[in-house]
């Protein structure tokens, strides 16, 4: 069964047409790469199904549920958690406050619980050992009460998966993760994010770094000016004549 | 405990905030021991610190902005005024009822607000203290216009009553002690996350589940019910009003208290209503350019040092890091 269905999604801002008439499945599992050059619509994409705009035309049916124009924080409730392509992290709070807020979805409590903090305690004990088990996870433990906005670019990209892992999502999007990271931090970042594959959420991400594409993904769709213009096994995207034609012709263009 | 780690934490990462602390706690009891005018000004302080501990929960902690939080403690200051001086109810239940129409004014304005971003809710929250003013000052047949109402009675419960002086500074400070430790406990609970994170950013907070809109409403309620309880505790504590107690001026007091003190923290607030508290009472000849010292000195707080008396050291510690 697929967790997510995209079904002829279409975008369009004024004359423009962002996204044109996306239709798409991901199944329950594994990691899918949506690539594209800059411009094709991607984060567009993205923002539809996150539900950060809704989508001109179209449907976005996750887990069996029509989703379409859901706001955002309702469809991370269902389990679609997605992270931004510049991270937004609480910049004033510490690291390990950042990941406990992720676990705002599966803790409860409000004025009475924060008035009582002796009756709160087992909760937040709780929260306290799943925030620093994921900080371990991603290799950020050792930072824990530094400040966000002192870490280094690399480490908040590792934060904000950190942070969205603590919402336990069964499908997790992840926009250009590999953005600005360095050969050594990104070969650390495939890793874990085969890891969080490994452990059973479906991950969708958009991506540029071709090389890191085709090293962790296990489908590749491709968007050119909005239209989904291939789909398949990384091997066989990369023989796909429209997408040497679209994007890697332009890229090796751009390397060369 | 957590609201005396907070206090801790803080204080142990700003020693000159440790300084602080002391030196507020040695002028409190030196004037509680002396006695005289000097009560009456840490009356008012106390009074503020609830106040400002309240505003700096709405935007502080959850990054919005509010100038009307003057609206809500009028509100209940008046309700507490006119039906215990005017109609002879006791203080409690007048104080109680003022609060209660305060907060549901606060829901009226703060529910379709709340859920635009951006300048909307200040300009709003500006509008209702502005109209709230002129209620005040207008409807003269139940507030007396600019005369205000005097006689207001002393807080207390039947035949037992708060009416010395120092027994009314313990009384206040007791309340704000109880608002600051509950402030505390808000900020390091679940709900206090939430409200911090969408200081922090909206669309990731919503990503992450947290229903913004929803929590912004939350923040702006529990600060206007501190604004409620300090209207009504300055009528009692005073025993009289009009409406300048609640004008534009309270605003510009509260405003520069939270950036003196340093928005945000728990203690910040707190340090801000006392220090500005007392300061400018102490040299009164000056009280007629009150408002405008107070300007200067918000401008040369936000662009000197953003983060207040309470990051005094961490600032010391990032011009080090600079210069290095």
């Amino acid at each position: 069964m697929s967790l997510l269905k995209l079904e002829k999604v279409t975008q369009r801002f004024g004359g423009l047409v962002a996204v044109d008439n996306v239709s798409l499945e991901i199944k329950q599992g594994g990691i899918t790469a949506i690539i594209g050059p800059n411009g094709a619509g991607k984060t567009t994409l993205f923002n539809a199904i996150s539900g950060f705009r809704v989508p001109t035309e179209g449907r976005v049916i996750f887990d069996g549920d029509d989703i379409t124009g859901l706001a955002p924080e309702r469809a991370a409730r269902r389990g679609l958690v997605r992270t931004f392509q510049l991270a937004q992290l609480f910049e004033t709070l510490s690291v390990l406050e950042n990941v406990k807020v992720g676990r705002h979805l599966h803790t409860s409590g409000g004025l009475i619980s924060a008035l009582t903090p002796w009756r709160a305690r087992a909760i937040e004990a709780g929260v306290d050992r799943i925030a620093h088990g994921l900080l371990t996870r991603v290799g950020l433990a050792f930072q824990a009460e530094t400040p966000a906005s002192a870490l280094p670019y690399g480490q908040k990209r590792l934060l904000e998966i950190a942070r969205a892992l603590a919402a336990e999502p069964k499908l997790l999007l992840l926009d250009e993760p590999a953005a600005g990271l360095n050969r050594n931090e990104t070969s650390r970042l495939a890793d874990l994010i085969r890891a969080i594959a490994a452990q059973g959420v479906t991950v969708l991400l958009i991506e540029h770094d071709m090389s890191f594409v085709m090293n962790i993904a296990d489908r590749v769709a491709v968007l050119d000016f909005g239209k989904l213009i291939a789909e398949g096994t990384p091997a066989e995207v990369q023989k796909n004549k429209d997408v040497i034609a679209a994007y890697l012709g332009t890229m090796e263009a751009a390397h060369a | 405990m957590t609201w005396l780690t907070t206090i801790w934490a803080e204080a142990r990462r700003a020693p000159v905030l440790a300084l602080l602390w002391a030196a507020a706690a040695a002028l409190v009891i030196y004037v509680f021991v002396s006695g005289g005018y000097l009560i009456a000004v840490l009356h008012f302080a106390a009074i503020y610190v609830v106040f400002v501990t309240g505003l700096n929960i709405f935007m502080g902690f959850a990054g919005q902005v509010s100038f009307g939080h003057n609206a809500f403690a009028a509100i209940s200051g008046y309700a507490s005024a006119v039906l215990t001086a005017t109609h002879g109810w006791e203080p409690l239940p007048a104080a109680a009822l003022g609060i209660l129409g305060a907060l549901l004014c606060a829901l009226i304005v703060g529910y379709p607000t709340l859920r635009l971003r951006g300048h909307y809710l200040a300009m709003a929250t500006l509008a209702i203290g502005l109209i709230v003013y002129e209620v005040a000052v207008q409807w003269q047949s139940v507030t007396q216009g600019y005369m205000g109402i005097s006689g207001i009675p002393p807080l207390g419960i039947g035949r037992f009553t708060v009416t010395s002086d120092r027994a009314i500074l313990i009384f206040l400070i007791i309340i704000a002690a109880l608002g600051v430790v509950a402030a505390a406990g808000i900020r390091h609970s679940r709900l206090g996350r939430a409200f911090v994170a969408i200081a922090g950013s909206e669309d990731a907070a919503r990503a992450l589940g947290i229903d913004v809109a929803r929590y912004k409403l939350a923040a702006f309620l529990i600060s206007a019910f501190y604004a409620a309880i300090a209207g009504s505790l300055f009528v009692h504590a005073v025993g009289f009003v009009s409406p300048e107690v609640y004008g534009l001026h309270m605003v510009v007091l509260a405003f520069t208290m939270l950036y003196v003190g340093g928005i945000g923290t728990v203690a910040g607030a707190t340090l801000g209503a006392l220090v500005i508290g007392i300061l400018p009472e102490t040299v009164r000849r000056f009280s007629e350019y009150q408002d405008l010292a107070y300007g200067a000195l918000l401008i040369l707080i936000l662009i000197y040092a953003p983060g207040g008396l309470a990051s005094l050291s961490s600032l010391s510690t990032r011009k080090k890091k600079e210069d290095a």
